[in-house]
C-alpha cells in the first residue's frame, strides 16, 4: 500500500493505513493530535470540524484518501499561539463551558469568517447550526465571532 | 509520549517537594456538614486541601471536584484564594489527586459551593493565619499589627514586608490555628469572591490542549468499543467472534460479563489498534441475543401502566387537610394531566475511560464525577487494594449526572484485565444514547380549588414514574425519594394539599439527569399555577405572589433549607420588570415561572413567537438568587446553559422504548438545541451576602413551564406533555 499524503497544520504528513479510515480518526489514534473531536461519527454534531483546504469539513465521515494532496488544517493549527482573534474573542467572553464542542465551534467560525468577514446573524446561523453546544453557549458564541470579525476588519483597515 | 499530566498524589507530593525554595502547606478540614464535621475523627493524613506557594510566588490551588463544563475548576480555588489574600492572577489551578481522605470529590446535586463554602474559607484563612505568624515571628512583633495583601504581610508602622513566598518556608512549620476560630473576612471586604472572574480553563479548551477522557493517549495504548443487548437485561446467546478476528487492526475480541453492581448490560468487546479499527471489528461480530425480560416494554406500555396507577389508590406522601373533601366542596376545581418522557443526558464527550490494570496496580484517566467512585469500581474489579488504583479526574464533555454512574468504568476496568494491557473503551454515540440511565418518564394528575377570593383551597398531585431510587437502591424502598423534590414543597399557600406516589415498573435504567425530578416537578408546578392563574382571571405574576403570601419559610426537608417566600418573589419580580411584564413586543407573548430547587431561587419569563405556526423561544429572562454569589459570571453561565438544556427538553427528543431498549440513536433521532433555535438570554444575578447556594442545575426547571405559558399566552393551547414538538405540530 503506497502511503498517501497531506498538508497537516502546515507539514508534510504521510498516512500509510487504511485509506478509508475516517480523518477524525487518523488524526486522533494515529497521529496523537486529540484536538479535533469524537461526537456523533455521522456529521450531525460538528465537533470534528477540521479545514480541508480552507473549507470547513465533519472529519468523521471523511476518508483520510479524500485529503490526498490537501491542506488539513485542525484546531491545534488554527494558530501557533492561541492569538487567533477567535480565540482572543472566545477567552474575552467566556465561550467555553465544558469545551468539548469547541474544537468544532471555532473550526466553523473560521471558515465562516474566511468567506464573510462581517457576517450577519443569519449567516452566523447558517454556518454554526451544524455544530452542537450541549453546555448552550450560542449566545457568547455568536458574540465572540461578531466581535473578533470586528477585530480582524480593523486590523484589516491598518 | 507520557501520559497526560493529570497529577497523581504522589507524583505531586514528589514535584512538590522537588523545588527546595517550593514548599507545601496542608490542612486538614473535614468537609461534611458541621454535624460531620462534629464526629470528624483525625485524619490519620491531616491533610485535605492543598496550597502550594513556589519561591517565586506562584501559588497552586488543588481542587478537588470533577470539572464538567459548571466552572468549578474556577469558583473553588477562588473561595480559598479570597481568604489566603493572593494575587488571583498569580494562582494557577490544578485537579487534585483522588483519594477520598482528604477530599469529597463526588460531584452532584448543585453541592460543590455550598458544601465546600466554609471549608475552603478556613482553609485559606488558616493558611493566611500561619502566613501573619510566620511574619510576626521573624519581626518580633504582634500578629495583630501584620496585615497581608495580594500575597505579601505588611508591618505598617516598621514598613516592613515579607512576601508569601519568602515565609512559606516557616510558616508550614507552625500549629495549624483551629480552623473553627481562624477570622473570616466579612462578605464586603472580598476582592475575589463576588467578582466576575474569567474561567482559568479557557485557554485550554480554545486551543485544542485540553485533555478530556476521550484523548488518554500513552504508547500501546489499545482502543476498544462492546457490543450490549439492544434490549435492557438482553444477554449474549451465542455468538462468532472469528469474522471481528480478520479486521484489519482488531487485536482480540473478548466476552464481557454484566455486573449488576454496576448496572453494566455486559456484552463483548473488541480490542483493536485505533477506534475506527474496533467500531469495525464489532461490525463483523455474529451476535444472538437474548432479549431478556423487558423485551415486551414499550413507552405504549409504560403510558398505560401510568394510567392504570393513576386509577388505584396510591402511596400518600403528604397529607394536609382534606384536599378530596375540599375539592368536592368547591364549585371552582382545575383539573390536569401532565406527562414527561424519558430524557437522556447526552453529553457531547460519550462515555469513555482509560483503564492499565496490572498485577501490581491500575492506573485509569477517567471523565467521571465521582473519582472516589471510580476509584473503588476498579479496585473491586481488579481485586487489587484501593491504595493501589491511582485515578487521574480528566475534563469532561459534560456530565449532567451520567458520569455519577460507574458503568463505562467497570466495562473499561474488564475489558483490560482480559486483555491484559492498557485500553481505551470508547461509546459511540450510538452507543451512548441507547445504553445510558434516562431522566424517568412521569405522568402526572392534579387537581386544585379555588374559593371565591381566588384563594388555592386544595392542592392534590398524584404522580407515577419508574422512579431513579426503585432503580438505583431498591432494597431501600423509597421509590419517592428522587421523583417528587418541590413539587412536594410549593410556595403557594394552601390549607388542603396531597401528594400521592405511584412507582412504576420499567427495565429502562434510570439516573440523575441535570435538576432530576426538579425538571419534572418544576414544569408541572409551574404550569398548573399558571392554569390557576388564568382560572382565576388574574395575572400570572400577581396571582403567584399573592398565593406566596406573607413572608414565610417553607419547609423543605429535600434541601434541608427552607424556602423563604420573599426570595422567590423578589426573583421573580425581578425576571418580570427585566422582561417588560405585561408589554410583550407585537407577534409575541410572554409566560414567567419561579421555582427553588437546589437551595437556589430562580425565576424566568420566555418571550416565545410563532414561526410558520411553531412556537420558538424568542428571548429568556432569568433571575437567580444563589445567596453570595462566588463568580456572578459563571452563575450567568450555568443560566444560559441551562435555559437551552430545559428548551432542548422542552422541544427535542422523546427517548422512546420499543422492544424494551431505546429506539433513538443519534443526533438525528435525537436532535439538541443549535445556535438558530436559542434564545437571547438575559441573566440577572441577585446581589447577596446569604450562605451561597450551587447553579449547575436550578435553572433548569423553569425553562419548560416559562416556555409552555407562553405558548398559552400566544395561542391560547395550553401544553401538558413534553416534549412539545410532538404536541403542537399545528400551533397557530
Amino acid at each position: 500500500m503506497t502511503a498517501l499524503r497531506f498538508i497537516l497544520n502546515s507539514r508534510l504528513q504521510s498516512f500509510g493505513g487504511d485509506p478509508q479510515m475516517p480523518l477524525l480518526w487518523v488524526l486522533r489514534d494515529v497521529l496523537n493530535l486529540t484536538g479535533t473531536k469524537y461526537g456523533c461519527g455521522m456529521a450531525l454534531c460538528g465537533a470534528c470540524t477540521v479545514h480541508i483546504d480552507g473549507e470547513a469539513a465533519r472529519s468523521c465521515v471523511t476518508p483520510v484518501s479524500a485529503v490526498a494532496g490537501k491542506r488539513v488544517t485542525t484546531i491545534e493549527g488554527l494558530s501557533p499561539d492561541s492569538r487567533h482573534p477567535l480565540q482572543r474573542a472566545w477567552m474575552e467572553l467566556d465561550v467555553p463551558q465544558c469545551g468539548y464542542c469547541q474544537s468544532g465551534q471555532l473550526m466553523s467560525a473560521a471558515a465562516l469568517l474566511s468567506r464573510h468577514p462581517h457576517p450577519n446573524d443569519a449567516e452566523i446561523d447558517q454556518a454554526m447550526s451544524g455544530n452542537i453546544c450541549r453546555c448552550g453557549t450560542y449566545g457568547r458564541i455568536r458574540q465572540a465571532i461578531l466581535q473578533a470579525a470586528s477585530q480582524m476588519g480593523k486590523a484589516r483597515g491598518r | 509520549m507520557t501520559p497526560p499530566a493529570a497529577v497523581s498524589r504522589r507524583k505531586f507530593l514528589k514535584v512538590a517537594g522537588a523545588g527546595a525554595a517550593g514548599l507545601v502547606i496542608g490542612f486538614y478540614l473535614p468537609t461534611g456538614s458541621l454535624a460531620q464535621q462534629k464526629s470528624a475523627k483525625p485524619a490519620p493524613n491531616p491533610f485535605n486541601a492543598w496550597i502550594h506557594i513556589a519561591s517565586d510566588g506562584r501559588t497552586t490551588i488543588l481542587m478537588p471536584k470533577s470539572e464538567m463544563g459548571q466552572g468549578v475548576m474556577t469558583s473553588l480555588p477562588m473561595i480559598l484564594a479570597e481568604e489566603l489574600d493572593v494575587d488571583w492572577k498569580a494562582v494557577t489551578v490544578r485537579q487534585a489527586p483522588t483519594n477520598p481522605d482528604f477530599y469529597r470529590h463526588g460531584t452532584g446535586g448543585s453541592t460543590s459551593t455550598f458544601r465546600y463554602w466554609l471549608p475552603l474559607r478556613k482553609a485559606g484563612a488558616a493558611a493566611r493565619a500561619m502566613l501573619i505568624a510566620a511574619a510576626a515571628q521573624s519581626w518580633n512583633v504582634p500578629e495583630g499589627e501584620c496585615t497581608t495583601h495580594l500575597g505579601v504581610v505588611t508591618h505598617e508602622s516598621s514598613k516592613r514586608r515579607l512576601t508569601y513566598a519568602e515565609l512559606a518556608q516557616a510558616a508550614s512549620k507552625l500549629p495549624l490555628p483551629d480552623p473553627e476560630q481562624v477570622p473570616l473576612k466579612k462578605n464586603d471586604a472580598f476582592t475575589i469572591v463576588g467578582h466576575d472572574t474569567h474561567r482559568v480553563d479557557s485557554n485550554a479548551k480554545v486551543n485544542g490542549s485540553a485533555r478530556y477522557g476521550i484523548d488518554t493517549r500513552f504508547d500501546g495504548l489499545l482502543f476498544a468499543v462492546v457490543a450490549r443487548p439492544k434490549a435492557f437485561g438482553g444477554k449474549v446467546l451465542k455468538s462468532d467472534f472469528s469474522q471481528a478476528r480478520l479486521v484489519p487492526g482488531v487485536k482480540d475480541v473478548v466476552a464481557i460479563e454484566p455486573l449488576p453492581e454496576y448496572f453494566t448490560q455486559g456484552g463483548v468487546a473488541v480490542v483493536a489498534e485505533s477506534s475506527w479499527a474496533a467500531l469495525k471489528g464489532r461490525e463483523a461480530l455474529k451476535i444472538d441475543w437474548d432479549a431478556g425480560p423487558n423485551a415486551s416494554e414499550s413507552t405504549e406500555t409504560l403510558r398505560q401502566q401510568f394510567r392504570a396507577l393513576a386509577e388505584k389508590p396510591a402511596q400518600v406522601v403528604r397529607n394536609d387537610g382534606d384536599a378530596d373533601s375540599a375539592l368536592r366542596a368547591s364549585s371552582r376545581t382545575i383539573r390536569a394531566e401532565y406527562e414527561l418522557p424519558f430524557a437522556a443526558h447526552a453529553t457531547m464527550e460519550p462515555m469513555n475511560c482509560t483503564v492499565h490494570a496490572r498485577q501490581e496496580g491500575a492506573e485509569a484517566w477517567v471523565p467521571t464525577q465521582d473519582s472516589a467512585d471510580a476509584r473503588d469500581t476498579i479496585a473491586k474489579i481488579t481485586g487489587l487494594s484501593a491504595d493501589r488504583v491511582t485515578v487521574h479526574t480528566t475534563f469532561m464533555g459534560g456530565g449532567f449526572g451520567r458520569r455519577s454512574m460507574a458503568d463505562y468504568v467497570a466495562e473499561a476496568t474488564q475489558v483490560s484485565k482480559a486483555v491484559k494491557g492498557p485500553v481505551q473503551l470508547l461509546w459511540s454515540r450510538e452507543d451512548d444514547m441507547q445504553h445510558g440511565f434516562y431522566r424517568p418518564a412521569s405522568y402526572h394528575r392534579l387537581a386544585a380549588a379555588l374559593d371565591d377570593k381566588r384563594n388555592l383551597v386544595a392542592w392534590k398531585h398524584f404522580l407515577a414514574s419508574p422512579s431513579i431510587a426503585a432503580f438505583l437502591e431498591p432494597e431501600r424502598g423509597k421509590p419517592e425519594g428522587t421523583e417528587i423534590g418541590g413539587a412536594g414543597f410549593i410556595p403557594y399557600a394552601t390549607p388542603n394539599y396531597r401528594i400521592e406516589y405511584a412507582l412504576a415498573r420499567s427495565g429502562v435504567p434510570r439516573t440523575w439527569w441535570r435538576s432530576v425530578e426538579e425538571s419534572s416537578s418544576g414544569f408541572v408546578v409551574e404550569s398548573f399555577i399558571d392554569e390557576l392563574a388564568h382560572a382565576a382571571g388574574e395575572d400570572p405574576v400577581q396571582f403567584r405572589v399573592r398565593l406566596m403570601g406573607q413572608a414565610r419559610q417553607v419547609p423543605h426537608p429535600a434541601n434541608g433549607k427552607p424556602l423563604e417566600t420573599d426570595r422567590l418573589k423578589n426573583v421573580l419580580q425581578i425576571a418580570a420588570s427585566q422582561a417588560g411584564w405585561g408589554k410583550a413586543p407585537k407577534g409575541s407573548a410572554l409566560g414567567v415561572a419561579a421555582f427553588y430547587s437546589y437551595r437556589t431561587y430562580v425565576a424566568m419569563v420566555a418571550q416565545v413567537s410563532l414561526r410558520n405556526g411553531k412556537p420558538r423561544m424568542e428571548r429568556a429572562w432569568v433571575a437567580v438568587d444563589c445567596g453570595q454569589p462566588i463568580n456572578p459570571l459563571g452563575v450567568r453561565m450555568q443560566a444560559e446553559s441551562a435555559v437551552v438544556y430545559g428548551l432542548t427538553a422542552a422541544i427535542k427528543g422523546p427517548i422512546t422504548i420499543r422492544n424494551g431498549g431505546v429506539e433513538q440513536s443519534n443526533f438525528d433521532s435525537y436532535d439538541m438545541v443549535r445556535m438558530d433555535e436559542a434564545p437571547r438570554i438575559q441573566v440577572h444575578v441577585v446581589a447577596s451576602s446569604e450562605e451561597p447556594t450551587g447553579v449547575g442545575e436550578p435553572v433548569v426547571p423553569v425553562v419548560a413551564p416559562a416556555f409552555c405559558n407562553a405558548i398559552f399566552a400566544a395561542t391560547g393551547e395550553r401544553l401538558r406533555t413534553l416534549p412539545v414538538a410532538q404536541t403542537a405540530p399545528n400551533l397557530g
